[in-house]
């Protein structure tokens, strides 16, 4: 469980984040929606250990969140992968990092690999792939890492539409086998509410959290229509 | 096909030009008259090519600036990484160098003599002076202009330090390495065969200059033959290894390396 207790942070003498309160459960997925520059990125690399906060207390299991940890792993929007090494040697850097025997790592990011549905391209470098099946490589690096936490930052923004739904639902068939927790950020209010168990709503400046609102059926199963305008509402009270 | 035979034409008839001007002593301002003809410099490179000295002077010179320009390339990358990655070792660093950087490596000719017990490491202080300064500027550069997102994509796999130097910063600053030491082994090439020539023993430049001092003209003309193609054959190198090395690069910047 993750424990984020009036969280400031602030760039020199101007604040960002003001008194942000966030219990976040194992295993869920937690989606931060709101305008664009308001916060929500900072939020996220303040979790990850990259920016200190000025105030405030963020901790993992009970234990403080100083700097940044292969147990919080941060998914980029874009190109987050080493450009210089193949799709193989990208998902390999964090079964290095971590110490995994050379052998072990080749088939251990082969095998993610092809969780991801991209078998035959792990000799590619990233810039022979399109941009979603770049994302997809990140997911399998991020995966590879195994994370207790996974900070998501808008990691599906820049793809289309089409593509945008293929990784949601690559994302959920992932999660569902191995219920990582998940902080997902992004703008798309039906991507907010067809991945998030739960959905915080950004705003105000200083950015504070408008509100949290529960989807009651959470990757589909159910009508969410009646959530999704109580995130709109929040989000239209903080322009 | 045609390209290549006006342009293998253009050379014959720069050839033949020469010829004709140094051949029938054309003295109209331009002294020609004293140059040798194309004739005499290939009879003489033909002798040359026959005597160990010819391959000493080329191996003596090679020595030297692959010497200097390898001393060159450690410390240049090393400082330049060491000061791109850090505002405290750059304003220790920094200001001696800045106050050296625009100074020829040329002109340090008499301080190389003075400050070395021999001309041989003068020599190669100067090379080494010469091809630092265009690597380490290269690779600071190339440093400071990384991507933040790699190195927090490896900080936050765990990485630490010394594992964001060796995976993202050393191989994301290789195509601005390899442009700094592309320049530097241009201008180390000057350095070398210019402090031969003042200062040296055996050697291409050392070689040209005595024979210009004892009237051998055709000697000359061979010596600064070898310096060319010496100098062609190490850019040649350089570029190729680079491209090896950042074959990963996008099409459009490659294009426009």
């Amino acid at each position: 469980m993750m424990l984020i207790e009036d969280l400031s942070v602030g760039y020199r003498e101007t604040s960002v984040l003001h008194g942000i309160d966030l219990k976040i459960e194992a295993g869920e997925i937690l989606v931060l929606v709101g305008g664009s520059g308001c916060g929500k990125s900072t939020v996220l690399r303040t979790l990850a250990g990259l920016h200190r906060p000025s105030g405030g207390a963020i901790t993992l299991d009970g234990r403080p969140i100083v700097r940044t940890s292969a147990e919080r792993a941060l998914v980029f929007q874009e190109d987050g992968l080493l450009p210089w090494r193949s799709v193989r040697r990208n998902v390999e850097l964090p079964l290095a990092i971590r110490g995994v025997p050379r052998i072990s790592r080749r088939s251990q990011a082969l095998s993610w690999i092809e969780r991801v549905g991209l078998d035959g391209y792990a000799d590619h470098l990233p810039r022979e792939l399109s941009g979603g099946m770049r994302q997809r490589v990140q997911l399998a690096r991020t995966l590879a890492s195994g994370p207790r936490v996974i900070l998501a930052d808008e990691p599906f923004g820049a793809l289309d539409a089409q593509t945008r739904r293929a990784m949601q639902l690559l994302l959920v068939d992932v999660w569902s086998q191995q219920p990582t927790t998940i902080v997902f950020v992004t703008h798309d209010v039906d991507e907010a509410v067809f991945l998030g168990d739960r959905v915080a709503v950004l705003g105000g400046r200083p950015t504070s959290i408008r509100s949290i609102v529960d989807v009651p059926f959470p990757r589909g199963g159910g009508d969410n229509s009646a959530a999704r305008a109580e995130i709109l509402a929040a989000l239209g009270s903080t322009q | 096909m045609r390209k290549h035979l006006l342009r293998g034409g253009s050379l014959v008839a720069a050839l033949l030009l020469w010829q004709l001007l140094t051949s029938l002593h054309v003295d109209f301002w331009l002294h020609f008259d004293r140059l040798p003809t194309v004739v005499d410099v290939a009879r003489d490179l033909g002798y040359q090519l026959q005597t160990p000295l010819y391959y000493r002077d080329l191996g003596d010179s090679l020595g030297r600036i692959l010497m200097g320009f390898a001393l060159a390339a450690l410390a240049g990358v090393a400082i330049g990484v060491a000061v791109g990655r850090s505002a405290l070792t750059g304003d220790i660093v920094s200001p001696p160098l800045e106050v050296l950087r625009p100074i020829p490596a040329i002109a340090m000719v008499p301080i190389a003599i003075l400050l070395f017990p021999s001309n041989e490491q003068g020599i190669v202080f100067i090379t080494f002076l010469a091809a630092f300064f265009p690597i380490m500027v290269s690779t600071r550069h190339a440093v400071a202009a990384l991507p933040v997102v790699w190195e927090e994509a490896v900080l936050t796999m765990g990485g630490n330090r010394r594992r964001v130097l060796w995976s993202v910063v050393l191989p994301g600053a290789l195509p601005g390495v390899f442009s700094g030491l592309s320049v530097g082994m241009g201008v180390a090439w000057i350095c070398v065969i210019s402090a031969e020539m003042i200062s040296g023993q055996y050697g291409v430049g050392y070689r040209t200059w005595q024979a210009y001092t004892v009237v051998d003209y055709p000697g000359v003309i061979v010596g600064m033959l070898s310096i060319g193609l010496l100098g062609f054959g190490s850019a040649a190198a350089v570029e190729l290894v680079g491209r090896r090395v950042t074959r990963w690069l996008p099409r459009e910047a490659e294009i426009a390396r």
